[in-house]
């Protein structure tokens, strides 16, 4: 009946050893570099605010824990049975205590929800006048960028300029996705027949990591998106890029033109748009998807070993995606590849 | 003496027979947790395989399709298969011995709905045989769900599926209702009642007015579906919106549904352990009816990442952060109630203790969620994951565990092995904390949920492979728990009818309790009816009933109507009228055949 | 339904059953509620069909629905005959409100066939699939209401439906006045408030 003598003693090194794990566990995430996708190392003004927000609220919460949790560890140490145990008094409440610790939760979440109804209303995707338009039509699993201003068509990586506000208006072509790059800011879902926004100001030139947040289907897992953050030059070179007409035939290489063979014959031409050979919109624009850094919606590098492996196989790398297999050889997906990388 | 091969087979099917019929609520509340502990293995099981594939990025241990099938399963089967009738075991029971009821207020009624419930949940289950395992969530978005976008029979299996459970779960939410009203032991007023019975009064009501409402949504899923309509369809001018409104407003008040019959228990055993009573009885009792109501004001806090604007959000935010207040109190009321005592770490007690402690991290957790922007960067990422599996491991499995151990000797009149309950509880709550703590900071570092793989990029295969450990540490536990079972089936030691000294009424007679539960129906004189003077009387009850008492007879209706609930569906989810039809013939003979055999209570 | 019940003492005073029927009653108005809400919500949403005010014919509902408040009289009727054992009134009491609960299915039945004809099915736009789902719903319970009438009628011409079984009416009027609140509301928001 008496078995907790055992584990008096053994319980305090048991909270030291699972407090050391913890401590493991949370230093390791201090480096925003090594967590590519990391909410705690913000890079936008609406990614900055959250985490304002966060930090507070995490304080409170902590200081909670702490008070609460040693209320409870305390308690079962000091009155645990021993022979020398009285029968305890037989009290039944208190009204004063039941006031105090009612009002004090309610006093601390006054704190929280002040914070939190400023930034509401601060974060609520209203974009500044003049910021950059950038529609989002979100698929099954890919994503699809228009640009208005400049009428560039995109998928799976979205260029923006730091410095200047970008407005995102979202919207789906089939079932419920989200759109969350953490380091620029909170997830928003992106549905048909609706339209969403994100509003943020990028602060630091960089690649952002991002993925689809709402389950939509086989890949959702796949469903990977890349924000890159370019100084004011690199984005005007981008957008010239995008808007430049596709290069003559006859600059490509012998393989160049073999993959331009094959991407004519074997079916890609259905559901691609790549400027001046085809106008398919089932999938991505491809016309200057050589310049990209992933492919497949951010699953695979953009380079021939990674357009290899897409090509050759597209169902097995992305589980219910409607890109079929075709039947090439080896060197037939290779020419596909270098032609697809040409598309600067 | 000699017994005879074709008489035990007699005597085997007639007490297999009585099982079947029986309308007995101690009986009924054996199966109900038989059933739901097989179901958490599933669900546990299914857990396994997840954390398995997720131990390591880029991983092929299962394929994309069977892990979507898997999250939405174990989901499915925690919540409904498992934890609600674990839960339901209890309010079967406990809760008539707590009031001093010969039984619930209507026992084939309290058959059917478990009979609904088993088959209810092996109709679901057999949808991994003909790989049409569900696969859109557990709490199945449209329009993914459409037939578009779900073709097959995965979607179908669920929603018909949870529309059988439905049933089960409102006839037991009546049945419940009714009988903590009406059949209280002269002298148990409302406010003397044990606050487990208060817990699961307020918990039916929750039920029977949260389930209707994802019965609509799922009529107009399977309207969708099957005929065509436009609940859900956003080319008619539908708005999928309109799905989560409707499950969310089911699904906020479901999840305390989960967890109010666990601090129930909470509050039994601790004051037990403590040798004292419950701190602020009165307090605890009205938290959990405000929490049961200000539960359906939250529900759009699932919602924070659809847009709903700025007011929308800060109304929900306000609720949703109010509501943290009553379920502290509780905590706080269990603190005292230890504060002072004299504390007796029985493995009931740890499991009570460790529900605390875990609740309270994952009711903070709740709060950071309860910030709209904050929560922008944690919902559907592992953050959320690792808050409701605090509350829901670390509480109500927790809870659910403190309850076996401690009621175990009343139900089968023998007590489970308190040190081999020790490992139990240890490697149980290690694991929780190792599988789930992690998973705050996997969150936060970018994982969303419901994702069969990640990029070894996130630079989360470490924290990933410990939370995997972790499960795999819990599910040890577990097994030794089964160990326990086993090994105290029939060497453990015989129970006494007060062996933890306890305050209810449920320990006032033997263990196990007779067939007729009281030789006579005490009079209650105190909320802590063994514990005071003259808590109630007659006091000590007589071993043997005064008069001769009747008992209701078993009856196969109710086993035979949830037969033709359950062929109707199979009817529905194929397609087959004829099916259907015959399902519904079932169904109608069964219940005018209940409604015209002699039945006495 | 048995003698030995309305011995059982309990807390309230009231039978079991009569409790059971009130929560059950209770759970129902949540599932009308979202069938009405749905309604109500996207009520001037749809992008085809009919609209509400082209089809929907008031003065031929008032008269089912005046027809159903009737039935829910003769209900009432009924209770009071067989409280008072009064065995030749019930049964003609109890008949009278399921011919008129049939009669109502029978308007109902004529309504959604014209409706049909005249291009609102449940597929055609969202007013079709929000106003089939809800007032067949409810169809649906008329039906299972006067299914419960006629076994009653058919236990009292079996003997069994004296003033001891009084209970049983009164949870079938129970039932049947709740199904009858539930058209009030549906009439009002569906047809009265478009």
């Amino acid at each position: 009946m008496d078995a907790q003598t055992t584990h008096r003693r053994g319980r305090p090194r048991i909270l030291l050893g699972a407090a050391a794990a913890f401590l493991v566990i949370a230093l390791s995430a201090c480096s925003g570099g090594d967590f590519p996708q990391s909410t705690l190392h913000p890079t936008s003004d609406f990614g900055r605010d959250i985490d304002a927000l966060y930090r507070t609220i995490l304080w409170w919460a902590i200081g909670v824990f702490v008070l609460v949790e040693a209320a409870l560890v305390i308690t079962i140490i000091k009155f645990r049975q021993r022979r020398s145990s009285k029968a305890p008094q037989q009290v039944h409440g208190s009204t004063l205590l039941e006031i105090s610790w009612t009002l004090a939760p309610a006093v601390v979440l006054i704190f929280i929800a002040v914070p939190t109804i400023r930034t509401i209303f601060r974060t609520d995707g209203t974009a500044p006048e003049g910021a950059l338009q950038v529609e989002v039509i979100a698929h099954q699993w890919w994503w699809e960028f228009h640009y208005p201003e400049s009428g560039i068509v995109t998928a799976n990586e979205m260029h923006v300029p730091v410095g200047r506000p970008v407005a995102l208006a979202m919207t789906s072509d089939d079932v419920i996705h989200s759109f969350w790059a953490p380091k620029l800011g909170g997830k928003r879902d992106v549905m048909p027949g609706r339209t969403t926004h994100i509003a943020f100001t990028a602060d630091s030139v960089g690649e952002v990591y991002g993925q689809c947040a709402e389950f939509c289907g086989e890949s959702h897992a796949n469903m990977r998106m890349r924000v890159v953050v370019d100084d004011s030059t690199d984005f005007e070179a981008w957008l010239a890029q995008q808007l430049a007409p596709p290069a003559p035939a006859d600059a490509l290489s012998e393989q160049e033109q073999l993959g331009l063979e094959m991407y004519r014959t074997r079916g890609c031409i259905a559901c691609h748009t790549v400027e001046g050979v085809s106008a398919g919109v089932i999938g991505p624009n491809l016309s200057h998807v050589g310049g990209r850094n992933t492919i497949a919606s951010g699953i695979l590098p953009n380079t021939a070993a990674g357009l290899t492996r897409w090509l050759s196989d597209p169902p097995a790398e992305k589980p219910g995606s409607l890109m079929p297999r075709m039947p090439m050889t080896e060197d037939e997906v290779a020419a596909l590849a270098a032609y697809l990388l040409s598309l600067n | 003496m000699a017994s005879s091969a074709p008489a035990d087979a007699m005597r085997l099917r007639s007490r297999i027979w009585s099982w079947v019929t029986t309308t007995d609520h101690k009986r009924i509340g054996i199966l109900y947790g038989v059933s739901a502990f097989a179901f958490f293995l599933v669900g546990g099981l299914e857990a396994l395989i997840m954390r398995l594939q997720l131990a390591s990025s880029d991983n092929s241990v299962v394929s994309a399709e069977t892990f979507n099938e898997l999250f939405t399963m174990h989901g499915t089967t925690m919540v409904f298969l498992a934890v609600m009738p674990l839960s339901a075991a209890f309010f079967n029971f406990v809760v008539p011995l707590q009031i001093g009821a010969r039984d619930v207020a209507f026992p084939r009624l309290n058959a059917f709905s478990y009979w609904v419930f088993l088959l209810g949940g092996l109709f679901m289950n057999v949808s991994f045989l003909v790989g049409a395992a569900p696969n859109a969530g557990w709490f199945g978005y449209a329009n993914l769900t459409s037939t578009q976008f779900s073709p097959g029979l995965h979607v179908d299996f669920w929603a018909i599926g949870l529309q059988v459970l439905g049933i089960a779960s409102i006839a037991a939410g009546i049945n419940f209702i009714v009988t903590i009203v009406n059949l209280r032991a002269p002298g148990m007023r409302l406010m003397r009642m044990p606050v487990f019975t208060w817990m699961t009064l307020v918990t039916q009501f929750i039920v029977v007015t949260a389930f209707p409402v994802i019965t609509a949504a799922l009529v107009f899923l399977m309207f969708d579906r099957t005929f065509g309509t436009n609940f859900y369809v956003v080319a008619a001018g539908g708005d999928v919106l309109l799905w989560q409104h409707l499950f969310w407003l089911f699904g906020h008040p479901e999840v305390y549904i989960l967890i109010l019959p666990a601090m129930g228990i909470v509050s039994e055993v601790v004051p037990t352990f403590s040798r004292k009573p419950l701190f602020g009885y009165a307090v605890v009792v009205y938290s959990g009816l405000l929490i049961a109501i200000l539960g359906w004001g939250v529900w759009a806090h699932h919602m924070f990442q659809v847009g709903l604007g700025p007011i929308a959000d800060s109304v929900f935010a306000a609720t949703t952060m109010l509501i943290a207040i009553p379920t502290g109190v509780k905590i706080f009321n269990w603190i005292a109630t230890m504060w002072g005592g004299k504390l007796n770490f029985t493995t009931a007690m740890l499991f009570s203790v460790g529900f605390i402690a875990m609740f309270i991290i994952g009711g903070l957790s709740g709060v950071m969620h309860a910030s709209p922007p904050a929560d922008l960067q944690q919902t559907d990422t592992y953050f959320v994951v690792a808050h409701f599996h605090y509350v829901l491991v670390g509480g109500a499995v927790l809870g659910l565990f403190s309850g076996i151990y401690y009621w175990w000797p009343k139900v089968f009149g023998r007590m489970l092995s308190e040190s081999i309950g020790k490992w139990h509880f240890w490697l149980t709550m290690i694991g929780a904390n190792l599988t789930f703590f992690p998973m705050h900071f996997i969150g936060l570092l970018g994982m969303p949920r419901r994702i069969y793989t990640y990029d070894a990029a996130l630079g989360l295969d470490t924290m990933n492979l410990v939370a995997t450990l972790g499960a795999f540490t819990m599910a040890l536990g577990t097994l030794v728990f089964v160990g326990n079972v086993l090994w105290t089936w029939r060497k453990g030691e015989a129970a006494a009818a007060n062996p933890w000294d306890g305050a209810m009424l449920e320990w006032a007679i033997p263990s196990p309790p007779p067939a007729y539960n009281f030789s006579v129906t005490p009079t209650v004189k105190s909320r802590l009816p063994l514990w005071s003077e003259d808590g109630y009387e007659p006091k000590p009850l007589p071993e043997d009933p005064p008069e001769p008492i009747h008992l209701p007879d078993g009856s196969y209706w109710p086993p035979v109507t949830a037969v033709g609930i359950i062929v109707a569906a199979a009817g529905l989810l194929t397609g087959s009228l004829w099916v259907a039809l015959v399902g519904i013939g079932v169904l109608v003979v069964g219940i005018y055949a209940w409604a015209l055999e002699p039945f006495e209570v | 339904m048995t003698h030995a019940e309305a011995t059982h003492q309990t807390s309230t005073g009231l039978d079991s059953r009569k409790i059971g029927m009130w929560v059950f009653i209770g759970s129902e108005c949540l599932m009308f509620g979202s069938l009405i809400s749905t309604y109500l919500v996207y009520h001037g949403k749809s992008v085809a069909g009919p609209t509400t005010r082209e089809i929907l014919n008031i003065p031929l509902t008032s008269i089912s629905t005046f027809v159903l408040l009737m039935s829910s009289l003769a209900m009432v009727l009924a209770l009071a005959a067989v409280t008072r054992n009064d065995i030749v009134w019930s049964r003609v009491w109890l008949a009278t409100t399921a011919f008129l609960g049939l009669v109502f299915l029978g308007f109902q039945a004529f309504e959604f066939t014209t409706f049909v004809r005249e291009g609102l099915t449940l597929q055609v736009s969202l007013f079709g699939s929000t106003f089939f789902v809800l007032t067949g719903t409810h169809g649906a319970h008329v039906a299972v209401g006067v299914l419960w009438l006629v076994s009653l009628l058919v236990r009292s011409f079996q003997g069994k439906l004296g003033a001891e079984k009084a209970l049983n009416v009164e949870l079938a009027g129970l039932y049947w006045h709740f199904v009858d609140v539930v058209w009030i509301v549906i009439f009002t928001v569906v047809y009265l408030l478009q």
